[in-house]
């Protein structure tokens, strides 16, 4: 039997107005509501599925972040996750946290844990990437299903039925797979107290990046500015070789 | 009250009280009517009596449920998949 890990992000609840800081530099979160994804919440609710249909026996939530993150986890399990495990990225390492550090993050989580599923929300709604699910797939050279409508589990394969532009497509992937959950996945559970209460005797462990081997170094470099369209083409010109761009 | 049905009505109370705390016309106004829907019917003796409402305030917990899935699934549907509304009601179909 199996082990499904499911990746959850705390973000500002969905109904929230957003509100630009007065010094336009991000949007305020401080004492604003924040909730688990909306699609990390469906993405939980078929991994919770398939364990009760006996397709896998453990289901490991895991969010990365400050100590706040923990409360997802804790939805999360609400929910019907067996685990949490709590990746602590805080302060000026958080800010800069984008798809690709969590992608690794969670490639290397996988293998540790042994999953023979990834699952999480096909984007966050801050930030709308949809890059976490496919760059983790890509790391691990797993296959992936995102987009997920339907997942149906046979043997050791995956029949996912994917939501395209123009309609659905229907692919069968072999596991370890990756999936990420679109909207029509499935209806999410609502966390009642008696589960929260629950939830409260299950594991949440603590890790940070490093103990997984993993550099969070964030990638994204600032570009240059010019002034005018004028120098940015001389600099191209000048730095092009037999017609081509070399930088 | 028979006594293990007390401990029933009680988490029950408990449970819709949190779940109150999302409802659309405020936590406040939830909470009264809560209060006064228990208190209505404080004085109900036959155990058989109790288990209805119980029953229902059950069905009432699932209903929230719905109400605040529902609410959900619409407000992402706008956002993540405003095309085919566009699509669907110029069919003039009328789905979800």
């Amino acid at each position: 039997m199996s082990r499904v890990l499911v990746g959850v992000k705390r973000v500002i609840d969905y109904a929230v107005k957003i509100r630009v800081k007065p010094d336009n530099s991000g949007v305020v979160t401080d004492g604003v509501k924040h909730s688990m994804n909306p699609f990390c919440e469906i993405a939980v609710e078929e991994a919770v599925r398939l364990k009760e249909k006996k397709f896998i026996s453990e289901v490991v939530a895991v969010s990365c972040g400050p100590a706040q993150a923990t409360e997802t986890i804790r939805t999360a399990l609400a929910m019907g996750c067996d685990r949490g495990i709590h990746v602590e990225v805080s302060g000026k390492d958080y800010e800069s946290l984008g798809p690709l550090q969590v992608s690794k993050i969670f490639a290397a989580l996988a293998k540790k844990e042994e999953a023979s599923l990834v699952i999480l929300g096909k984007q966050a709604i801050d930030d709308d990437c949809n890059q976490t699910g496919q760059m983790t797939a890509a790391l691990l050279d797993w296959p992936q299903g995102t987009f997920a409508s339907e997942v149906e589990i046979t043997g050791d394969k995956v029949k996912v039925v994917r939501e395209i532009d123009g309609g659905l497509e229907t692919i069968k992937i072999n596991m370890p797979a990756v999936l990420t959950a679109d909207l029509r996945l499935n209806t999410p559970r609502y966390a009642t107290l008696p589960n929260i209460m629950k939830a409260k005797k299950k594991k949440i462990a603590n890790v940070k990046p490093a103990d997984l081997g993993v550099d969070i170094v964030s990638r994204a470099c600032r570009g240059t500015e010019w002034d005018t369209v004028g120098s940015l083409y001389e600099q191209w010109r000048s730095r092009s070789e037999h017609g081509a761009l070399v930088f | 009250m028979a006594n293990p049905l007390r401990s029933e009505v009680l988490k029950l109370y408990r449970n819709l009280l949190y779940l109150g705390q999302e409802y659309p016309k405020g936590p406040d106004y939830f909470r009264e009517c809560l209060k006064s829907a228990f208190k209505k019917n404080k004085d109900v003796k036959d155990p058989i009596e109790i288990r209805n409402l119980v029953d229902q305030g059950e069905s009432v917990i699932k209903e929230l449920g719905n109400l605040y899935y529902l609410r959900e699934y619409r407000d992402m549907k706008k956002l993540y998949h405003r095309q085919e509304m566009f699509t669907l009601l110029n069919v003039g179909r009328l789905e979800d």
